[in-house]
């Protein structure tokens, strides 16, 4: 099988290559330290400033407060279920427009749904189906911080199991905190052959401006999920948003691939794996894993899970390990 | 040339979305309204109208496609019913406050529970808060016409709202009357393509649209911002009423006045049920006695002073609304009570249900409003809301009851 690959685009290989130039201005709302919007930063960089983010409600709702804006491009704030359904209209509107003569070419913006993992995981994820099935050109960038932030970390579907939250909390009934394990968004989206999908970490900034790169190639729904490890809900500080960033990829907990037309490419595979504890411990959200007793099972558990995930991996790429 | 044709409610409503040219249509079935969008499906597929039309997901996906397409700056229409509309409530709220023109058509259904499938306005009347302005439509003409004066009224510049026409299910969704067509020129001089000056998105513009506040005073600024423009709507009305008039030769006021001038009673309705009630007023008057009809048709703005002017000093009012609102009673008859409250001379207002989820209203049931009104002229206490229902509706009822196995009491 011959992987599908995308038109040509010039990859970079080094930091310098990046774009110097900003689109998403600093001085918002958003907590310092927040690992979704470097990743936006990052994604910005490549789409450029013409451009509409069709915004669901969440952290980044936040961006946006009247009369203020840090972007370059324009703005639409939508709802907490229908970003995508936003996108579809907006993207609707201009291509009639274009073909009816009422707006030229040189006006034609790029339209890019921002929404945090409570929208995409729960309440948008008919809508943002139906806006893929529809085949909108659009792309979808989630800022996945694995809970309903902005209220305060409550427990979403994009939840990993073991997560202590405002809503699945700690207790003599509940020792793992989250029982569920995080709903698996990436394969439900690829089930509709998205045009491109990938994964992308903030941590990862070649990687995540080559599938920017990559997937401004082509037509049709563009979608991302960014890992945003999140100080506030997370509890860990600020400065430390890089080092749980890259570690979520090196223990293998978040797997950066790509999906092209359906098909899947991991594009980077941790050489030696280093354990999940690692990534866990000094996150306040697992501290219940750590203190006041161990927590052996619930820890196993989780590397169980990762492990599992990375021998299929390997197992079908045949990938060395 | 004009056309005379045969057309259902939802067949004018189609045309008046293809009159009116617009360029998107975001679209969802639901019936009573289904008939609505597959004709404009047929139309576009056809390329009749040079308009995008989209199937959606839900009316909620629906109408934010509607709003952002709006937002966008393209002309657009949209169609929904009852359970939909209110699947999409808060997306209503949402558009109005982007201050975006577009014209959404309501086939009024009454709501579930119990599911079912035949007018009353719950569905319509819910969302009379939301900003949106409103427009009730009696028949199939005045369907067509009201969208067309629609986009008119909501992209004048001192309007800027989004605006929903209703139309009664099945009894005028799917009746056939004669209907003039206005040539597209005709249309097209009377209503000019859509300029969007407020909202718009475009690369060489940027803009930020919907963005949030923080605290009550900006908020309080832009939510009284639409009651404003709902205000300056009242007089934008008129002089929309007045062209249309002078170009096609119907006038649509803002309350339709039925053998009201010497009228000592009044009876007030809306949406095709109305037709009923003007059949009951030439059969009164046709006995000697003395009433009118008052139809409401642009429900948002309420349009407060026309109903008082042509309320008070009457001997008494009936308002029929078709609707409940549990707990409370008619909706329509509460914010008519208020509009004749500072009236010096305010007639008595007896509140009236009839016609819940499309029950009939029978001549009977029409003369009991009228006795009502007799009865309250002269001074007599008028409980209230009275529920009209006849004696054959409520032993068809203890039927159904016997057979659901329920105890029937006496």
């Amino acid at each position: 099988m011959t992987t599908p690959t995308s038109p040509e685009f010039a990859a970079i290989t080094s930091l310098k290559q990046i774009n110097r130039e900003e689109f998403v201005l600093p001085g918002t709302a958003i907590c310092g330290g927040c690992g979704g919007l470097e990743a936006l930063r990052l994604a910005a960089k490549v789409i450029g400033p013409k451009v509409v983010y069709v915004n669901a409600a969440g952290c980044f709702t936040l961006l946006a407060t009247f009369p203020y804006t840090p972007f370059k491009g324009s703005w639409l704030y939508t709802s907490m279920a229908s970003a995508a359904a936003g996108a579809q209209g907006v993207r609707d509107a201009l291509d009639v427009l274009m073909a009816r003569g009422k707006l030229s070419e040189s006006e034609n913006i790029d339209v890019v749904v921002v929404a945090g993992d409570g929208s995409t995981y729960d309440m948008a994820l008919s809508a943002t189906s139906g806006a893929i099935f529809r085949g909108v050109n659009f792309w979808y960038f989630c800022y996945d911080n694995e809970s309903y932030g902005n209220t305060g970390m409550q427990m979403s579907s994009a939840t990993p199991y073991g997560v202590r939250t405002q809503t699945t909390p700690v207790g003599e009934k509940a020792r793992a905190g989250t029982e569920h394990g995080k709903k698996d968004l990436f394969e439900i989206w690829r089930a509709h052959r998205p045009a491109y999908l990938a994964t992308v970490s903030p941590r990862f900034p070649i990687d995540l401006t080559n599938k920017f790169l990559e997937a401004k190639q082509r037509r049709g729904p563009k979608l991302f999920i960014a890992h945003a490890p999140c100080p506030t809900g997370w509890l860990y500080e600020p400065e430390l948003t890089a080092d749980y960033a890259r570690s979520a990829v090196e223990t293998g907990i978040f797997a950066l691939k790509k999906a092209i037309d359906g098909v899947v490419t991991h594009t980077y595979v941790p050489r030696r794996q280093i354990p999940v504890e690692d990534y866990l411990r000094g996150q306040g959200r697992y501290r219940h894993l750590f203190e006041p007793a161990r927590n052996t099972e619930v820890i196993q558990k989780i590397q169980d899970q990762v492990d599992r995930y990375w021998a299929h991996v390997h197992e079908t790429t045949g990938a060395a390990r | 040339m004009n056309q005379r044709q045969l057309l259902t409610g939802n067949a004018a409503a189609a045309w008046g979305a293809r009159l009116a040219d617009v360029d998107y249509i975001p679209a969802f079935p639901i019936t009573p309204q289904t008939e609505i969008i597959e004709l404009l499906a047929q139309w576009v597929a056809n390329g009749l109208m040079p308009a995008r039309f989209t199937t959606m997901d839900s009316e909620h996906s629906m109408l934010t496609a509607a709003g952002a397409a709006a937002a966008t700056g393209a002309r657009v229409f949209t169609a929904t019913s009852s359970q939909g509309l209110l699947y999409g409530f808060e997306v209503l709220y949402t558009i109005a406050g982007w201050r975006v023109p577009l014209v959404l058509v309501n086939v009024s259904r009454a709501l579930a529970s119990p599911i079912t499938l035949e007018a009353d306005h719950n569905d319509i009347l819910s969302a009379r808060d939301s900003g949106f302005l409103q427009i009730h439509a009696e028949t199939c003409q005045e369907v067509l016409d009201s969208i067309l004066m629609a986009y008119r009224l909501a992209e004048d510049q001192n309007v800027m709202l989004p605006l929903l026409v209703n139309l009664d299910g099945f009894t005028l969704s799917f009746t056939r009357e004669p209907v003039v067509l206005p040539t597209a020129e005709e249309v097209a001089e009377f209503l000019p393509a859509y300029q969007p000056r407020h909202a718009f998105l475009r690369g060489d513009q940027p803009m930020a649209q919907g963005t949030a506040v923080l605290g009550g005073a900006p908020y309080s600024y832009f939510r009284y911002q639409q009651h404003l423009a709902q205000q300056h709507a009242l007089a934008v009305h008129g002089v929309v009423a007045d062209e249309f008039a002078t170009r096609f030769g119907r006038r649509y006021d803002l309350v339709d006045q039925f053998q009201l001038d010497d009228a000592d009673y009044v009876l007030v309705m809306s949406n095709a049920m109305a037709t009923k009630g003007r059949a009951a007023v030439e059969r009164w008057r046709g006995q000697g006695k003395s009433v009118g009809l008052l139809r409401l048709r642009v429900l948002r703005p309420f349009p407060a002073a026309a109903i008082a002017t042509a309320l008070a000093g009457r001997k008494a009012v009936a308002v029929i609304d078709q609707n409940l609102a549990p707990g409370l009673g008619g909706i329509t008859y509460q914010e008519i009570a208020t509009a004749l409250y500072h009236e010096k001379t305010r007639p008595p207002v007896v509140s009236i249900i009839g016609g819940l989820g499309g029950k009939d209203i029978s001549d009977a049931e029409f003369d009991v409003a009228l006795s009502d009104m007799e009865h309250a002229a002269a001074g007599e206490a008028v409980g209230g809301p009275r529920l009209l229902y006849i004696k054959a509706e409520q032993e068809r009822m203890r039927t159904l009851l016997r057979i659901a196995g329920k105890e029937v009491v006496a």
